[in-house]
């Protein structure tokens, strides 16, 4: 592996050697390293670029990583990935992609996951995306997340997009049953002209389905960010959908919440706030001894953690 | 020494110029607490923002140790030793009392000092330090918070903006003990406060009203004259 495959699963997935347990490693197009565990097994698909993970009922404690890394400039990936996860299992999936973009050739990564999440089991998804390096060529992901999560199924998911990603469009979808729980934390920094957009379809199908959907994001530069979430109360549930974003310097930030609640006991509620860091918090930070850019600079950084 | 020379501030008010603070002179030595008190809008936390930077002076100077600091920024002022605790503590999202409470401890920063700083204001560090400064604390547990920050600070001169607003009255003597104990002879302490109970932590008093000082000394000296103003005492005696 080299020096910069290392640093990118380093901040992608927070690996620094081979992981424990089952996983999948995918370096510009092509299988890099790939191992399955008892209860977790890995197997590649037939009619597409991707792999099936599927996790036997009753796994406890367990995880998957599914990094990908594109060092190669001119890639487009496109790869399908589908997580069957059994009944009354507690497991952890950490997926994410760099791009190291060394000259002008645009880089493209579209990973599509499905979550198919058994009878009451947890799932922790954790998903990092990052661009790095000094070639001017587009960084670009398009992911797609579509997750089903069963009766009694939980899922908590952290999306992150820490930096570099020149156009993202992401996309998720749930379908939530009975009982159900789904908690979305997404959190984006653009800069320069980068463009961000996403879009999350949530419908709470099952009787006391409950989502959470919170974007924090910060817009520098002339960049621009869309967040548009539609959550559809089709039961007696519980939906909740927040946008926080912090707006510098010449950037533009804009928040659709769209809630229907299509059942008398849907309980559906939605906020945003956009604007720009607040000046008393830099004076605050100031008279720690701050400068007023470092005082930015930590706002952004807690903002975004 | 903190030395305040001929200071005005002055701003304009639909099209009428209103002066907050007119023509103040003032020396602290070293080694003073000093409590600011006046009614409302008598221009004690102006005084207060401009000596640490917030505001500029219309008129007039700032001497920290003959040094003229009239013209340097909030982080200069705070480099050279002022600290200052908010009347209203400022909320973040995403930093926590950790983050904020080593940024004011300095290069020095021991999680056992957060912990010492944040019990000495009633807190304990294991339920604190990685809350968010955010809606999710009390106004009274983010004022002690922002009490800790400034005395983690451990600087020359401290400005505490009315410390007392939103500390429940079973912690006043705890407040009490924390200006008792960080009292020194080479640490001035500016205590902003309409607390009578707190002025016995001052060794002077500014008495200012209208934006004028109408008495600058011991409490001894102070005290008879904010008794002989104070529309409450002459209510109290009509009673």
């Amino acid at each position: 592996m080299e020096k910069i495959d290392s640093e990118l699963l380093s901040v992608i997935a927070d690996l620094h050697t081979v992981p424990q347990g089952a996983y999948n490693i995918r370096k510009n197009g092509q299988l890099l390293s790939r191992n399955s565990s008892a209860n977790i097994e890995i197997v590649p698909k037939h009619d597409k670029s991707g792999i099936d993970i599927k996790i036997a009922d009753n796994t406890q404690n367990e995880s998957v990583h599914i990094p990908v890394i594109i060092t190669k400039t001119g890639i487009k990936d496109l790869v399908y990935n589908d997580f069957f996860v059994g009944e009354n299992c507690n497991v952890t999936i950490v997926a994410g992609c760099g791009i190291h973009c060394g000259d002008a050739e645009p880089s493209e990564h579209s990973g599509i996951h499905r979550f198919f999440v058994g009878k009451n089991s947890t799932v922790r998804y954790v998903e990092r995306h990052i661009g790095v390096g000094n070639g001017n060529g587009d960084r670009i992901f398009n992911p797609k997340t579509v997750v089903e999560l069963a009766e009694g199924a939980v899922m908590e998911m952290q999306t992150t997009q820490l930096g570099g990603v020149t156009s993202t469009l992401r996309t998720t979808e749930a379908t939530l049953d009975n009982n159900s729980k789904l908690d979305i934390v997404e959190k984006i920094l653009t800069e320069n002209t980068q463009r961000a957009k996403t879009e999350f379809l949530v419908n709470l199908n099952g009787d006391d389905s409950r989502v959470k959907v919170v974007s924090r994001s910060v817009a520098k530069g002339m960049s621009n960010q869309l967040f548009h979430s539609i959550i559809n109360g089709n039961a007696r549930c519980f939906g909740h959908v927040e946008c926080d974003a912090i707006i510098m310097d010449k950037a533009r930030v804009s928040s659709i919440p769209e809630i229907s609640a299509n059942n008398i006991d849907a309980a559906l509620t939605h906020e945003a706030a956009i604007g720009k860091i607040a000046g008393e918090q830099i004076i605050k930070l100031m008279t720690l001894g701050l400068t007023a850019e470092e005082a930015e600079n930590m706002i952004v950084h807690g903002f975004l953690r | 020494m903190l030395k305040i020379e001929n200071l005005s501030y002055t701003i304009e008010e639909n099209g009428k110029l209103n002066c907050i603070l007119q023509n103040i002179n003032l020396e602290i030595p070293d080694g003073t607490t000093l409590i600011i008190t006046g009614p409302n809008g008598s221009g004690k936390s102006t005084l207060a923002k401009i000596i640490m930077g917030i505001l500029q002076p219309t008129q007039g100077k700032i001497y920290l140790n003959d040094k003229d600091i009239t013209n340097l920024s909030i982080t200069d002022r705070a480099k050279m030793g002022i600290a200052y605790a908010f009347q209203q503590p400022i909320r973040f999202k995403g930093v926590n009392t950790k983050d904020i409470m080593t940024k004011a401890l300095g290069e020095s920063a021991k999680v056992n000092n957060s912990c010492d700083i944040l019990s000495s204001v009633g807190l304990c560090a294991r339920d604190y330090l990685d809350r968010e400064l955010n809606n999710s604390l009390s106004g009274g547990e983010l004022k002690r918070i922002e009490i800790a920050t400034a005395l983690a600070r451990n600087a020359p001169i401290t400005i505490y903006d009315e410390p007392e607003a939103g500390i429940d009255i079973w912690s006043f003597n705890g407040l009490v003990d924390i200006f008792t104990k960080c009292s020194a002879k080479d640490k001035i302490n500016i205590i902003i406060s309409h607390q009578e109970r707190l002025f016995g932590v001052a060794n002077r008093m500014l008495y200012l009203r209208a934006g004028r000082v109408i008495k600058y000394g011991t409490p001894s000296q102070v005290m008879p004259e904010i008794r002989a103003n104070s529309i409450c005492k002459k209510l109290s005696r009509e009673v």
